[in-house]
């Protein structure tokens, strides 16, 4: 936290008007420019809680993963005989291959319409005050801050009564209502962050509003449109609440099964069974991830314009 | 803007240009899409359940009274519904809090380069993918009487006996701060790499203490983006459903308003009564968000220098 340098001058001047707590130099005895070898305790406690959350989720994957290779695991450290039979029986009894297929199709989907959906608007948002526009932006704004069961259960009543029900087309169709918002929300501060005038000077150069859109805007488009992509497969993949809603055993994605195998009449399925489904799960997750970053960065939504220098 | 087309030609034009200085040109078309969802799929469908909401089962009427608002009677008057508004506010204000406080300090000590800054990073994210119904699995594998955690309390005499960390409120709890932390660390670091590091520098030259640093000069320019990341991540711990049903006490502590919107929906049938918690439940919600937003609008507003 200190540099040295700063504070061994700080020492010397009188206190200052708005700093109630002029810093003494922790260490009197350090030359200026060193750092102190031990942290503070402020850094150690900050530690030990990241040391804590982390135990708790290495305990959380491990104790998941270990159930699901366990061929039976009660009253010991580790399961006294591994086996992947687990696996086997939950691909079988689930039909995994459809969910699978069922997840990731509903998923693309959702980020291509919401990315064809919402990026026009959030165009239209970041360049141009109209009248109304407040209200448009409220309008777009609700869907992310109204809970999903809230609008999900008279939104899944509507779905049933037009005959979607349980269907895949009303899966993608609920999961559009928060995503759509949340392209445009994401993508109209990127959308504002580039410089209006380079589309003003491709004008003044002759460019029609076509090449406008795909020799100017478009490349500059595209890694904010890979970067809330992502974050719309991450959002779709694990949402919950609006999927199961409205979904039934053939439009059923990998969360919802998992909920439905853990809650099925009679106690719920096996441990283990469940366990190897969540590992899928979080396999599956971490696959898509891993290939999406190697293209995107999702931090490029944000901009940062320096590192702190606090060092 | 279909006003435009009706109009003869000489005048659409003088009336197209001062449509367009008031910023009504074409590209308003480009609204047209998203719109149109948002009013099929967000606006119409809460029409739709707020007409439902007034249309009770004739049970609820004769149980309750009040005509056409005999389910708005019936939540306030079930306690065993009406309950359940300070069990969802109990269960998600004190995990938004944690959330939000926690992840100061943390953003606050990550914000310098350290080696291996960029795994920890990658490590704090993680949990986004594992899912709530992956974590709730794991915390019940994990922290329950057989798991590794109550055994190596048995084990090393810190307790006689398995303590009971899951199926009641704590394990909720801490499902919620496993989900919701990463996203508001993320969020106020973020806020926080927005806030240029020169002002605390110039601080520190005038000879603030660490303390009144973050008092006088952090924490007043992070307060509004600390105001958004706590509303965000209590809608987050609101509509906790999934996990207080699998990892907490369902029908006692954690018996949160989602879970009663789902019941009267799937297992009783009584659209009408789903949609009027389910309603309600957005009501309560958004009472939350507008106090601190309220709150919001007395701090500090501007640029924090860090950008553009």
């Amino acid at each position: 936290m200190a540099t040295t340098a700063q504070e061994a001058q700080t020492a010397k001047t009188a206190p200052v008007r708005g700093a109630s707590e002029p810093e003494a130099p922790r260490n009197p005895s350090r030359r200026p420019g060193e750092k102190s070898l031990m942290a503070a305790p402020s850094t150690w406690f900050v530690w030990a809680g990241i040391v804590v959350f982390f135990l708790l989720l290495a305990g959380i994957v491990t104790s998941v993963v270990v159930d699901s290779f366990g061929k039976q695991w009660f009253t010991t450290w580790l399961p006294p005989e591994w086996t992947l039979s687990w696996y086997t029986s939950a691909w079988d009894r689930f039909n995994l291959t459809h969910i699978i297929a069922v997840t990731l199709l509903v998923a693309f989907a959702v980020i291509i319409l919401s990315i064809v959906i919402g990026l026009p608007a959030a165009y239209v948002l970041a360049r141009s005050n109209f009248p109304g526009k407040r209200l448009v932006t409220l309008l777009f704004l609700l869907p992310i801050l109204i809970p999903p069961i809230t609008y999900g259960i008279p939104l899944a009543t509507v779905m049933y009564n037009l005959g979607l029900g349980r269907t895949l087309i009303a899966v993608i169709l609920v999961n559009l209502v928060p995503s759509v918002p949340f392209v445009i929300v994401t993508m109209t501060a990127f959308i504002e962050q580039i410089n209006p005038s380079i589309e003003a000077a491709a004008r003044m150069s002759g460019a029609r509003t076509r090449q406008v859109l795909t020799r100017i805007l478009a490349p500059l488009l595209v890694p904010g449109i890979l970067a809330a992509s992502i974050l719309v497969l991450v959002r779709t993949v694990g949402m919950f609440e609006l999927t199961f809603l409205v979904s039934g055993p053939q439009s059923d994605t990998l969360v919802v099964a998992i909920y439905r195998a853990m809650t099925s009449a009679g106690g719920g399925e096996a441990r283990q069974l469940i366990s190897s489904m969540g590992v899928v799960y979080t396999a599956m997750m971490l696959i898509v991830l891993v290939v999406a970053l190697r293209f995107v960065n999702p931090t490029q939504l944000v901009a940062r314009v320096r590192d702190s220098n606090d060092d | 803007m279909t006003s435009i087309a009706t109009k003869p030609p000489k005048s659409s034009a003088s009336l197209k240009h001062r449509l367009a200085e008031r910023g009504i040109d074409a590209r308003l078309w480009l609204l047209l899409p998203a719109i149109a969802l948002a009013l099929g799929l967000f606006v119409y469908p809460f029409a739709y359940g707020f007409g439902l909401t007034v249309q009770p089962l004739s049970s609820t009427v004769d149980t309750y009274g009040g005509g056409i608002f005999a389910n708005y009677v019936a939540f306030f008057k079930d306690s065993f519904v009406f309950d359940s508004v300070w069990i969802t506010l109990r269960l998600a204000l004190p995990a938004a809090l944690f959330n939000v406080v926690a992840s100061i300090p943390l953003a606050l000590k990550l914000r310098r380069r350290f080696p291996g800054k960029r795994t920890l990073q990658a490590l704090l994210v993680l949990p986004i993918t594992l899912g709530t119904v992956l974590t709730a699995q794991g915390l019940l594998i994990f922290l329950g009487r057989q798991g590794w955690l109550n055994r190596f309390l048995v084990d090393a005499g810190i307790v006689d006996e398995p303590v009971q960390f899951v199926n009641n409120y704590l394990g909720v709890f801490l499902s919620l701060v496993i989900s919701g932390l990463p996203f508001a660390y993320l969020l106020i670091s973020s806020y926080l790499s927005g806030i240029d590091p020169v002002l605390e520098s110039a601080a520190q030259t005038l000879g603030a203490g660490w303390g009144a640093r973050f008092r006088r000069i952090t924490l007043p320019l992070l307060a509004p983006g600390l105001a958004t990341t706590f509303i965000l991540t209590f809608v987050l711990a609101f509509s906790v459903f999934p996990s207080a049903r699998l990892v907490g006490d369902a029908s006692g502590s954690t018996r949160v308003l989602a879970l009663m919107a789902y019941r009267s929906f799937a297992e009783q049938l009584d659209y009408s009564m789903a949609s009027t918690i389910a309603i309600l439940m957005g009501v309560v919600e958004l009472i939350v968000v507008a106090i601190v937003f309220f709150g919001r609008s007395f701090l500090y507003r501007g640029s924090t220098g860090g950008k553009g």
